[in-house]
């Protein structure tokens, strides 16, 4: 081996790349970058001006930061179901006009009085939600139109009552508390906020109206199909809106007591620009109440910090409204290219290198020579079937097989032409396996294990196992469980191919070249998954050993079968059985004569053998090029072979012309014929195997014969 | 548009409707001074009308030309009454205006952020940056009365005082430009559908940043026209509601707001009616607030008509488009 080769085998065995794209897919790494810039502003304030975090500024600046919260959480539900909402300048300004009004002048009871003056705000809500929601106006112009009524009319209301107002007084003890009042030093605002804020979040991620926000935000067609009512929806948030404003409204009107002209003046690109900055996305779907509480009070500080440096009021017009524009510009390009961001940092190839690809060619006399012995086999449920990764039988002869569509089809014996939907589970139902009792198992993609009683009942086994200590990607889920055999004991020995992609992106795992995937054993008598072998490449077929001990497990990307023992004297030993294989193995299942037969879904190719030594150029591969020209393994032909216990190979099956069966995923034999399932293939294939004992049966080889 | 009773043409009954109801029933609405300083008034409003058709034609909008035409126009009154010449002070605030105008249109399509969203904060950062360093007094006036540019405002050809001369111009060149240039056909094509107009070919990117700097330019033409109408120009007009007042004309003209619709007759139409309209409120005596109250409501209405009459059509919004 070449020096540099032995160089890049070290490299990537310790580098761990792979983190990069498992911390940027996390959803948390949104909230980062207004804590970013959050500790970017703090430290600049802090060197540009001594006493920046000084005891009676941060009292201020907390009362404020109080009536901030509380708007800005509705904003944050507008926001979050695709709208905007910019009234709330004037809404602010009329709410505190009436507070002053109501409270001050005419000294109205506060527990009348706050929700009168809420619901006034509301009420603008309503107004903005009717054109927003219900006629399907555009939020920003409309709610900026709205912004200009609402504040002529508190001009006009400050024409006729500004004499009233500034001559009234409401000496009331709560009156005082909402001004200046404090619960063990925070402000009252602060504590309303905070309670609201804790609400807010509760509702917003765990509650039935948040989820709907969050939905018609994130999608609104889908949304809408999927029942929810968007228009009146969305017409709530601006109501929230609206009455959360008048609230900040009234703290405001018992602190300052003021009915100037200014008041709420730039309050709504204040609002905008915080939300913006704290994550919550234009156009909906994206961010959090943390985010927008991040973001009030990183405007907050700059703002008060540029009137403390005694800055003109044109400078810090140009400072906040470049913040906004920098804001919307980091926002509008990071939910745009995330996932581009994503796809190239979440790959991570590393250094994988098989042994020289075995002989196949016809007259090579090797154990794998071409020949057509499955051309013109049999098809069972042709063009009926869409996806049949594995096919199992009954005692009765049924045959069993998966579907995409997430059903487990049944086979009528004894000619299995008649079938129905035995079961509907969802996901896509891959491995199959009978206990004893006659319950079906199966691996769902997508979902976990399951088990199908003989009376249709579909029961979760399985759709979680342990968490490892230091991964970064949550691998307590089940991703893509894959296949599964029973143990005698009733344990289930199960594979998950990967714990770093989704069942659609399967294929994207054997660019990295790491074992990605483990077998997971599930224990009946604790009804609880523990992983007993991580680190696999892309863990397929397993099938348990007559003697019970051990299991014999694929692994499709390392081209090998590994024998591994869960009981008996070698407990937790593992021996390579096949270690060079030609090609991609996926199930193994036993054979009549008690050796077993496993599927190739894929041979391997030359090329992608040495691309898998040179994980720089897949990088730069996935990087450059576009998905779909990118360099995959071949899944485009396959075989069966036979091998024995010993790993000597005994026979191989071929289709040359690719025809009925190309990729072939798994394999069962019953009763002297051999039965092909291929996980894009539109039928399963039966073959006669010359020779086999016509009456052994797959059922009573486990479970031995019925009674 | 091409029914019998268009909007254009309700709009036209209407602001002659009211023209003659203003002309019975107010006293001195009829009268040659009333006359003159409507279409002084309406002028300006127009000439920035027609900027934001050409914006909202594009499917787009300009909320900053409100903060570019004072920003840019005291600065020109600054420069000149510090003594620079008058024509190197109008290249000085022209370079302005197409630089503000190309910030609007990178970040409209490039950033990708909305056209309202960028134009609304960029209003503010113009006017911020203008007041901390080109015109930090509000109220510039013009000290030094130049006969030929003094007159682009308050001169008169042939009895007609020359703003309406200039909006005449200035509508006339945007007429023959969106309707003969290649770039002012395109902009409808991009108005009506982005991605088609995008995937045929048209450079849909250039051509905004173009647009957007025509539209800085019809800007300043306004503020000029503007500033020497009045003798001076106050920056804090960028904090007024005046933008909505020039939304107002050319969305009651019938500009569809979705895009892709309506010409410069439609600005001229809905210019007349606003101004009508406007004059008439003044005449009788209704305060200020009342006024923008109304006029308020009259924009609100006029885009609820909008969007029943030109439902946006949910293929081509784009997510985020709000």
């Amino acid at each position: 081996m070449a020096a540099s080769e032995t160089w890049t085998r070290w490299r990537y065995r310790y580098v761990p790349d792979k983190l990069v794209g498992e911390i940027l897919a996390k959803n948390w790494i949104d909230t980062l970058i207004p804590v970013v810039i959050l500790s970017g502003v703090l430290t600049f304030f802090s060197v540009q001006m001594p006493g920046f975090l000084g005891g009676s500024n941060l009292t201020d600046i907390a009362q404020i930061y109080g009536e901030y919260l509380i708007i800005i959480v509705g904003i944050t539900f507008v926001m979050m179901a695709g709208g905007i909402d910019l009234t709330v300048g004037s809404v602010f300004a009329l709410c505190n006009l009436a507070a002053l009004l109501l409270i001050n002048s005419m000294e109205i009871n506060l527990a009348i009085g706050i929700p009168a003056i809420m619901l006034l705000g509301g009420l603008v809500g309503l107004i903005n939600g009717v054109l927003i929601g219900y006629l399907g106006m555009r939020a920003f112009l409309t709610t900026l139109v709205m912004l200009i009524i609402v504040r002529a009319i508190v001009d006009k209301g400050l024409l006729d009552y500004g004499q009233t107002i500034s001559r009234g007084f409401n000496a009331s003890s709560a009156w005082e508390f909402m001004a200046i009042g404090s619960v063990f030093g925070v402000p009252s605002s602060l504590v309303v906020a905070a309670a609201i804020v804790l609400v807010g979040h509760v509702v917003l991620t765990r509650m039935r109206f948040g989820w709907h926000v969050t939905a018609v935000g994130g999608s609104r067609r889908s949304a809408y199909n999927a029942g929810i009512r968007v228009k009146r929806t969305i017409c709530l948030t601006y109501v929230l809106s609206g009455l959360l404003t008048g609230l900040a409204a009234t703290f405001y009107a018992a602190r300052l007591s003021s009915a100037g002209t200014d008041v709420g003046k730039g309050l709504e690109v204040t609002m905008l620009t915080a939300a913006v900055l704290g994550g919550i996305s234009l156009g909906g779907g994206r961010g959090s109440i943390v985010k927008a509480m991040l973001g009030a009070l990183i405007i907050l500080l700059v703002q008060n910090s540029l009137i403390r440096m005694g800055l003109t009021s044109g400078t810090s017009s140009l400072v906040l409204g470049g913040l906004l524009l920098l804001a919307v510009a980091i926002d509008v390009r990071w939910v745009k290219n995330r996932h581009k961001v994503l796809a190239r940092a979440y790959v991570s190839p590393t250094y994988f290198k098989l042994p020289p690809l075995p002989e196949t060619a016809a007259d090579s006399g090797s154990d794998y020579a071409l020949n057509d012995k499955l051309r013109g086999v049999e098809a069972i449920g042709l063009g009926e079937l869409d996806g049949p990764e594995d096919v199992i039988f009954d005692r009765e002869d049924n045959l069993y097989c998966g579907s995409r569509h997430g059903d487990i089809i049944r086979f009528f014996a004894p000619d299995h032409t008649r079938w129905e939907v035995f079961a509907h589970i969802g996901g896509h139902p891959l491995g199959l396996a009978f206990d004893g009792e006659g319950n079906l198992h199966t691996c769902v993609g997508g979902m976990g294990l399951y088990k199908i009683t003989p009376e249709r009942e579909v029961i979760k086994l399985s759709d979680e196992t342990n968490r490892s200590l230091l991964s970064v990607v949550d691998d307590s889920r089940l991703r893509l469980a894959d296949d599964l055999d029973i143990a005698p004991d009733g344990r289930i020995f199960f594979s998950e191919a990967t714990v770093r992609y989704e069942m659609y992106d399967w294929m994207v795992d054997a660019l990295e070249g790491r074992g990605n995937g483990r077998i997971i054993c599930y224990d009946p008598r604790s009804k609880s998954s523990r992983t007993v072998l991580p680190n696999l490449q892309l863990p397929n077929g397993i099938c348990v050993e007559r003697e019970g001990q051990s299991i014999l497990f694929a692994e499709t990307w390392g081209c090998r079968i590994t024998r591994w023992f869960f009981d008996g004297p070698r407990k937790g030993e593992t021996e390579i059985v096949v270690a060079n294989l030609p090609g991609y193995p996926d199930n193994i299942n036993r054979a009549s004569d008690g050796t077993y037969w496993c599927a190739l879904c894929g041979m391997r190719s030359p090329v992608f053998d040495l691309a898998l030594r040179m994980p720089s150029f897949r990088k730069r591969m996935v990087q450059k090029v576009g998905r779909d020209d990118w360099l995959y393994p071949n899944m485009n032909t396959g075989c069966v072979i036979k091998f024995d216990a010993q790993g000597n190979i005994l026979d191989v099956l071929w289709d040359l012309g690719g025809e009925a069966h190309p990729m072939i995923t798994s394999i069962r034999e019953h009763k002297g014929f051999l039965y092909l399932g291929g996980i894009y293939n539109n039928r399963v294939g039966k073959y006669r195997i010359p020779g086999a004992d016509p009456n052994w049966t797959s059922f009573d080889d486990y479970w031995g014969p019925s009674a | 548009m091409a029914h019998g009773l268009s909007q254009e043409r309700i709009v036209l009954m209407i602001a002659t409707g009211l023209f003659i109801l203003f002309s019975v029933t107010l006293n001195g609405f009829l009268s040659a001074d009333n006359l003159l300083s409507l279409v002084q008034n309406v002028s300006i409003l127009g000439i920035l009308g027609v900027g934001m058709a050409i914006a909202i034609i594009g499917r787009g909008i300009d909320l900053s030309i409100l903060s570019t035409m004072p920003v840019s126009v005291a600065w020109l009154l600054n420069l000149i009454n510090g003594g620079m010449p008058i024509w190197a002070a109008l290249l000085c605030a022209l370079a302005l205006v197409v630089v503000i105008g190309a910030i609007n249109g990178f970040l409209i399509a490039y950033v990708e952020i909305p056209a309202i969203f960028a134009t609304l904060a960029m209003g503010i950062v113009v006017y911020g940056f203008g007041k901390a360093y080109l015109a930090p007094i509000d109220a510039v006036y013009i000290t030094r009365t130049d006969a030929w540019f003094y007159s682009i405002g308050s001169g008169r050809v042939l009895g007609v005082p020359t703003p309406v001369i200039v909006f005449a111009l200035v509508a006339a060149a945007a007429y023959l430009f969106l309707r003969y240039a290649k770039l002012g056909r395109f902009i409808y094509g991009m108005g009506d559908n982005p991605l088609t107009a995008r995937i045929t070919g048209i450079p849909v990117r250039p051509m905004m940043l173009v647009q957007y700097i025509i539209i800085s330019v019809i800007a300043l033409i306004a503020g000029i026209v503007m500033a020497t109408a009045l003798s001076g120009i106050n920056t804090r007009l960028a904090l007024s509601t005046m933008v909505y007042d020039v939304i107002l004309v050319v969305v009651l003209g019938g500009i569809g707001l979705s895009g892709g619709k309506g010409g410069i007759r439609n600005v001229v139409v809905g210019t007349l009616l606003i101004g009508i309209l406007l004059n008439g409120m003044t005449i009788m005596n209704l305060t200020y607030t009342v006024q923008s109250i109304l006029k308020s409501t009259i924009l609100l209405l006029a885009i609820v008509a909008d969007t029943l009459l030109n439902p946006r059509d949910e293929q081509t919004a784009q997510h985020g488009d709000i």
